[in-house]
């Protein structure tokens, strides 16, 4: 009997603990802040799985500079092209990682830059084509060592 | 000082696909870390970049906290003719820098 009762004391503790432990988090993108980003770019669009290629390790031992490569699959002709290209991501303090908008001669639908990830979390790449459709790839990553968005310096 | 590293080849056959590499040095603070004392460091981040050719935009991108320190920059651009890639840095506090890189397109 007495065992039950501490037993139970510790759950409620440890569940309290759990709980304080969450309302503490740090403010960061939601699944839902990921999901009205996205809106935010393609509208009431249909977002399609597929074209795009989003190359990032999938195991990043610094969050800090993770090199991330975006790719489409298209002819790049001036009829049937890729305008732009938007990148998200579910657990930084903000979903928006970058847009590049790629002009009429690109020749290549690629574009490489060094992001920050704060902590494991999904990567989102959405492609707009020049007939509006959109295209996306996602990547889970692993992160070891967080971008240091709580560090104090 | 800001400074940057620009990698264009210094000649291509007409038609051909180059790849363009940029670097621009800068902090890009994200505005979300804190000092000691618990004040905020206030964002200091580039917000946008630009690539134009022979002064035709080739392209453009909008930047976040969330792209690393000092931004490195890669993507690809068809030439047709001799000319010169102007490059366009713009960020928080004012800050604004430019670099050019010629190219013989035979």
């Amino acid at each position: 009997m007495h065992d039950e009762s501490t037993r139970r004391e510790f759950f409620g503790l440890a569940g309290g603990a759990a709980m304080l432990a969450v309302t503490l988090r740090p403010a960061e993108a939601t699944p839902a802040m990921l999901a009205s980003a996205i809106r935010n770019v393609v509208g009431t669009a249909p977002v399609q799985t597929g074209k795009v290629k989003l190359e990032i390790p999938p195991l990043v031992e610094n969050g800090n500079t993770v090199p991330m490569t975006v790719s489409v699959a298209s002819p790049m002709a001036p009829e049937d092209r890729v305008r732009s290209i938007h990148v998200f991501n579910e657990k930084n303090p903000q979903p928006n990682i970058g847009n590049f908008y790629l002009g009429p001669q690109a020749g290549r639908a690629q574009v490489s830059t060094r992001i920050r990830l704060a902590d494991s979390q999904k990567v989102v790449a959405i492609a707009r084509l020049s007939d509006d459709s959109f295209w996306s790839a996602s990547v889970d990553v692993v992160v070891t060592l967080a971008a240091c968005t709580e560090e104090v310096i | 000082m800001a400074s940057a590293l620009i990698n264009v080849p210094a000649k291509a056959k007409r038609g051909d696909i180059i790849e363009i590499k940029t670097l621009m040095s800068h902090i890009m603070e994200p505005g979300y870390r804190h000092r000691a004392s618990g004040e905020t460091v206030p964002r200091d981040i580039i917000t946008g970049f630009t690539c134009r050719f022979n002064g035709t935009e080739v392209f453009r991108a909008d930047l976040f906290p969330a792209i690393a320190a000092n931004p490195f920059i890669t993507f690809f651009t068809t030439v047709t003719e001799s000319g010169k890639f102007e490059f366009e840095w713009i960020g928080d506090k004012g800050f604004a820098e430019t670099a050019s890189a010629s190219i013989a397109v035979e």
